[in-house]
């Protein structure tokens, strides 16, 4: 089959690769009708992600058609489902409690040895995003070997197009996650970093759970339209002084919640950004985190930091101080996908959510590395890349 | 009015008189402190604490390396037993056991060596179905090891909690445990992996792969 694999830092390509196959009784095999590319995919492109070797298949946004399944699984062939980037087996410890991105075993063993150490615990598996969690092969490609198929893939059903549900394995989850975990109240206000496709799920979100104003920070001119068009407030972060234009739009007191939907590659001139990028540079394992300091210094006191913004290592310059003595509490975490799909489909059939509006590029799967060097150095013009097999 | 000037002026003790007594109180107190310290960094089973003696800061006794794992899994005690018990179960879910075949009660396990395989017989010295398994190695075995797996409830209905420890004398010494460690033989790191093998495959039905085919 044809699949995106990566080379190196800014080279990836299509490959001819072998065709997956059913390993375990749960797996299926998928052919991918539609598959994404995800900011978070940048940070494996610009290598700035541990464990990403050359040949490995890239992609964790991905749905398609049933075109092989185990004995253990529930899918049937012909069926078009949507596949979380979380892989979770259902029946562990935090399964069983609906944390299903903190799945016990859905990572090989073996790749377990990898982030144990770095991180007390080991992570869970993904989809096509290193070997830190698991080195499965993605869904950039034609077809993909699902783990768990009873338990991830949400069976859609006629009548919606594929581009209509496609961010339901990802991105929408992840910003509607980033909404719940702000525990919205009536009148509050949500600050956002961030108008990339989750930051804009998570104003889209925020206003669903009832909060009174959302006020998006970028500096991309045209994400801060669809920010706007969304019922968002904006603000230019080149052009105003953010914390105290917060401040002063939410009557001095500072947003009720913030959402730092950036992560690790923060933009920007801030000193603090500026040191952390030459140590992300040189490799320190450092992440970049203007967004998240600035969004402990902005918010109220006692108020609730929302962080789906991906991080991997360490942050120095964390407003410890300004984060304790205000009482704040902060939520992140991957998505638990699972725990959303059903809920979230159903608002898409009922028009409550509209997904469509952010794909701004559609390009066949043979043109992927394009779409990745478009996405990386255009931001501001290619929002959304679907790739079609 | 400066900070400093602020602060009650230093008196002078007279010296000789305290001083002769207080070094000798301090350097009293010092002393126990660190025969405290060094009774407590170096008796590893001797400290107090609760921690299990695998997770001391010492890990060899006696010539033998101890070490130890424990995982909680979703199931119950009596089903995880009968599954151990029955070694022919074991290469499941253990990357390096190639086979175990019992004949009477001697177990003879095949496991992947750096270079070939080695054979290490066991016999049982303890079973308490849904409890615990006691092994030790025999006299002509080719290593010499003892090891236990113990079965026991978890709190909050999340299942049981087994936990594997083992001893052993490795092979070759110290250049042994380096070369175990290189070639990823470690048995600490063997240990860990087969019991979340072990986890999976009781758990889900399977043991997690991210293979493509």
């Amino acid at each position: 089959m044809r699949a995106l694999t990566y080379h190196s830092k800014h080279d990836v390509r299509v490959d001819t690769v072998p065709d997956p196959e059913l390993v375990n009784p749960r797996d299926a095999i998928i052919e991918v009708t539609a598959t994404a590319i995800c900011g978070s995919d940048l940070h494996l492109y610009d290598g700035v992600i541990p464990g990403v070797m050359s040949g490995d298949i890239l992609g964790h946004e991905f749905m398609g058609r049933v075109v092989d399944a185990g004995p253990g699984s529930t899918l049937e062939k012909g069926q078009r489902v949507v596949v979380p980037f979380t892989i979770s087996c259902g029946q562990c410890f935090h399964c069983l409690r609906a944390q299903y991105s903190a799945c016990d075993n859905s990572n090989p063993a073996e790749n377990q040895d990898l982030t144990e150490p770095l991180y007390g615990q080991a992570l869970s598996g993904l989809f096509g995003y290193s070997h830190l969690t698991g080195g499965y092969p993605g869904g950039q490609a034609e077809y993909v070997r699902v783990p768990y198929s009873d338990i991830g893939p949400i069976v859609i059903p006629d009548g919606l197009e594929d581009e209509e549900v496609l961010f339901l394995s990802d991105i929408l989850p992840t910003g509607w996650m980033a909404a719940d975990n702000c525990d919205i109240e009536p009148g509050d206000t949500v600050a956002v970093w961030g108008c990339g496709p989750v930051g804009l799920f998570a104003i889209q979100s925020a206003k669903l759970m009832g909060a009174a104003e959302v006020i998006a920070i970028d500096h991309y001119p045209n994400r801060l339209d669809l920010a706007r068009k969304l019922g968002a407030k904006v603000i230019d972060y080149r052009t105003t002084r953010v914390l105290e234009a917060l401040t002063e739009m939410t009557g001095g007191i500072g947003p009720d919640a913030v959402i730092d939907a950036v992560g690790m590659e923060s933009h920007g001139l801030a000193p603090d950004n500026i040191a952390d990028t030459v140590k992300q540079k040189v490799g320190f394992g450092a992440d970049r985190g203007h967004a998240l300091r600035e969004a402990i210094m902005a918010c109220r006191k006692g108020g609730r930091v929302s962080m789906p913004g991906v991080y991997g290592g360490f942050l120095d310059k964390f407003p410890l101080g300004a984060f304790m003595e205000k009482g704040l509490q902060m939520r992140t975490g991957q998505t638990h996908v699972q725990k959303y799909s059903k809920d979230l489909l159903h608002r898409i059939r009922e028009g409550e959510i509209d997904t469509t509006f952010l794909i701004s590029h559609r390009l066949p799967l043979e043109q992927a590395a394009e779409g990745y060097a478009n996405f990386h150095s255009n931001q501001d013009d290619w929002t959304k890349v679907v790739l079609r097999p | 009015m400066s900070l400093r000037s602020r602060l009650p002026a230093r008196r002078e003790p007279a010296r000789g008189a305290v001083a002769g007594p207080a070094l000798l109180a301090g350097a009293t107190l010092l002393g126990i402190g660190l025969a405290l310290y060094w009774r407590n960094r170096f008796d590893g089973r001797g400290s107090r604490d609760s921690a299990p003696g695998h997770t001391a800061r010492r890990s060899r006794f006696g010539g033998y390396t101890v070490i130890g794992r424990s995982v909680t899994i979703h199931a119950d005690r009596g089903s995880l037993y009968d599954q151990w018990r029955d070694f022919g179960n074991l290469p499941r879910f253990m990357e390096n056991v190639k086979a175990v075949r019992t004949e009477g009660d001697v177990s003879t396990w095949t496991i992947a060596a750096p270079r070939g395989s080695v054979t290490v017989k066991t016999r049982i010295v303890s079973d308490r179905p849904g409890e615990e398994i006691a092994w030790r190695s025999t006299e002509d075995s080719d290593i010499d090891t003892e090891g236990k797996v113990s079965f026991r409830d978890a709190p909050g209905g999340r299942g049981t909690v087994v936990e594997a420890r083992i001893a052993y004398r490795q092979p070759g010494g110290a250049v042994g445990r380096g070369a175990a460690f290189l070639t990823g033989t470690d048995p600490r790191q063997q240990a860990r992996r087969d019991l979340k093998r072990f986890k999976m495959l009781m758990e889900t039905g399977e043991v997690t792969s991210s293979r493509l085919r």
